[in-house]
């Protein structure tokens, strides 16, 4: 494994750990010391140079362990990544919106050469040299969404536009916060959001599905979402629950540092080209409660979004039960010194 | 389009006289990169200085999808419209420098379809050019059916006939030859998909015809988008700016609103889409909703407004803007 990728396991041994650069660029999620749901989507431009947010697709040092994990979940479960069959131009727009940014952003990993509609891909960090004809499934293979996808940091799910609402037809996800695409399948917006407490009466979803559909091609948008994780799972999924769940019923003062971790979500929305479907990357971040506290404003902050969370989101994030535990501990990071507004660390 | 999305400088490569009311426009970028891809029957909004007054207008994309070398319009001349097309005809040459914006549908294909049935009237062929050339190279099954005054007039139609062959019907008015849509819609197989472009007069027809025979509503698609009527000159306050601006005869409150220096979302400039819809704090007088996306209920209660599209007459009109 070369310099640049960390040797690491989301899984048995737990080695996975943030590097201090990988610390200090973590995407802190709370712009302010409270939290409520709202549409918080804002233009995915690129952000500061080293940033999360500096490139499309971010690459960081956990890739090469993540896309290890991700296979691993394959072999052991192949409907984590399902495609019905009028999706598939969706899965080319998505290979080739990957391809493009990828050897744009990173020329020192991954090269794209084209001619035509042969293609020559070179993935360095994963070893991967792959000629193939656009838009010929029988090059690759496998399908055109699961090819990139195996190559690419975070879930992806893909939105079908029609009738005035977008219906989840596609996707790849291994590293999802307790949901299924096996079970969501088919669905549209207003059905796989069902479970999600509160935010119906105040008018989210509407809103959200109104601004998605004439979500414009060229100018996407993204988004945070957060929960929390004991362990540095990648893979908390419905279908796994019995072998992750249990993990929050052994948690104690002793262990919560090193075993609690604050998961987020960088969400982006793309509008695809030829097919018109919206790409939804979920691309998760782990950060262990002994890693974000170095950064002083993260946990005074942390400490008052968890102390003062409604019990009704701590349920639904699957928390409540060790949310005394982690308020004690992240109780000795806060000072009750004032914290600067936004994100980022000062 | 929302305020501050990317738009594509462009020179006008290539102007085609096609027939005596329809001209053909090409444009590549300006800096030599490839055009964005698109799907078949998304629009581009070009936009135009007519002399002082800024003039955006819809346009359907009619080149092939996978050609990234440039993006191809036809726009048929309306002698008596508000001038956008006029301009279009007259003004524009090749080398001149326009800005478009990026593609968007509002007439997509539904990729589930067994079957693409699709039903043309005159200038409202110029989706299905796009959409048949897409669905050409991923192999898909699609039948077109094209209306027209008469072979003069006909824009692509040969050229369509000799390319897709049995797959195009035409017809023409002056010959007394009309879609017998009856018996087309019944022989379709299961899982078909209707699509209609056209006149007003033939959505309406062919959306009733197949809403009487049983068609679920969801399989059938069309798109009309309405050139802003010209009318008398009013006068309307928006609030949230704290302006008070004049809307001449022959532009529409949208385009007032931006001569002001007030922006306002927008995607589709024709009374489709929904983007610039807007509250009414104060309605003393009549609105002309001629726009297609609220619903009757809405209309009549006067709370909301299309400015792309409608108009007012009367004492006074207070909206959010």
């Amino acid at each position: 494994m070369s310099l640049d990728f960390n040797d690491e396991t989301f899984r048995n041994d737990f080695t996975f750990k943030n590097s201090p650069k990988a610390i200090k660029r973590f995407p802190f999620p709370f712009p302010e010391d409270s939290y409520m749901y709202s549409v918080n989507m804002e233009p995915h431009v690129p952000g500061p140079k080293g940033s999360v947010f500096e490139h499309m697709f971010d690459v960081d040092e956990h890739y090469v362990a993540e896309m290890r994990d991700r296979a691993q979940v394959l072999a052991d479960d192949p409907l984590r990544c399902q495609s019905l069959p009028h999706m598939e131009l969706a899965g080319w727009d998505l290979l080739e919106l990957i391809m493009e940014s990828k050897a744009r952003d990173y020329p020192q990993w991954f090269e794209l050469h084209k001619n035509g509609n042969h293609w020559h891909w070179i993935n360095r960090p994963l070893q991967i040299e792959q000629k193939f004809t656009f838009m010929d499934p029988t090059t690759l293979p496998c399908g055109p969404m699961e090819y990139i996808t195996r190559q690419t940091q975070g879930d992806f799910t893909l939105q079908d536009q029609r009738d005035e609402n977008l219906w989840v037809e596609a996707g790849m996800v291994t590293t999802q916060a307790d949901w299924s695409l096996d079970f969501d399948i088919g669905m549209n917006f207003h059905q796989w959001h069902a479970p999600v407490p509160k935010a119906h009466e105040m008018g989210v979803f509407d809103r959200a599905l109104k601004f998605l559909l004439k979500l414009q091609h060229g100018a996407p948008v993204r988004r945070f979402n957060w929960t929390m994780t004991v362990d540095p799972l990648l893979d908390t999924s419905p279908e796994n629950y019995p072998k992750w769940g249990p993990g929050k019923t052994t948690m104690t003062p002793e262990t919560i540092g090193s075993r609690q971790h604050l998961r987020v979500e960088l969400q982006t929305l793309h509008r695809l080209p030829r097919s018109n479907a919206i790409a939804f990357p979920i691309r998760c971040y782990l950060i262990r409660f002994e890693e974000l506290v170095t950064v002083p404003k993260w946990g005074r902050r942390l400490h008052r979004v968890i102390r003062d969370i409604p019990d009704e989101l701590a349920t639904y994030k699957g928390f409540l039960r060790n949310k005394p535990l982690m308020v004690d501990y992240l109780a000795q990071f806060d000072d009750g010194a004032p914290t600067s507004p936004g994100f980022w660390a000062d | 389009m929302s305020v501050g999305a990317p738009k594509i400088p462009v020179v006008v490569t290539e102007v085609v006289q096609v027939n005596d009311l329809i001209k053909r426009f090409r444009f590549q970028r300006r800096d030599g990169d490839a055009m964005p891809t698109f799907s078949g029957g998304a629009h581009v909004v070009v936009e135009m200085d007519d002399h002082g007054t800024r003039r955006m207008n819809p346009y359907s994309l009619m080149s092939a999808p996978s050609d990234t070398s440039g993006y191809e319009i036809s726009v048929r001349r309306d002698d008596v419209g508000r001038g956008g097309s006029l301009y279009m005809h007259t003004h524009v040459q090749p080398g001149m420098e326009m800005v478009l914006s990026h593609p968007v549908n509002l007439f997509p294909l539904d990729n589930r379809a067994k079957k693409h049935l699709m039903i043309a009237g005159g200038i409202g062929i110029t989706p299905f050019v796009a959409q048949m050339a897409q669905l050409q190279a991923m192999g898909g099954r699609f039948e077109l059916h094209y209306s027209m005054r008469s072979p003069a007039l006909g824009a692509y139609a040969q050229v369509l006939k000799a390319h897709y062959d049995d797959r195009v019907h035409l017809y023409y008015d002056e010959e007394k030859q009309f879609i017998d849509l009856k018996n087309l819609l019944k022989g379709q197989p299961l899982g078909t998909h209707l699509y209609v472009c056209g006149p007003k007069g033939m959505i309406a027809w062919v959306r009733a015809t197949a809403t009487e025979m049983g068609w679920p509503a969801l399989s059938v698609h069309s798109e009309e988008f309405l050139a802003p009527p010209v009318g008398k000159a009013f006068e309307v306050q928006l609030a949230a700016s704290g302006k008070t601006i004049t809307v001449a005869p022959n532009q529409s409150l949208l385009e007032a609103m931006e001569a002001n220096g007030v922006e306002a979302p927008y995607l589709c400039r024709g009374g489709a889409c929904g983007q610039c819809e807007t509250e009414v704090h104060r309605c003393d007088g009549h609105i002309d909703h001629n726009d297609h996306w609220l619903t009757d209920e809405q209309k009549a209660s006067n709370t909301k407004i299309m400015p792309c599209v409608s108009r007012f007459a009367g004492a006074a009109l207070v909206i959010d803007r």
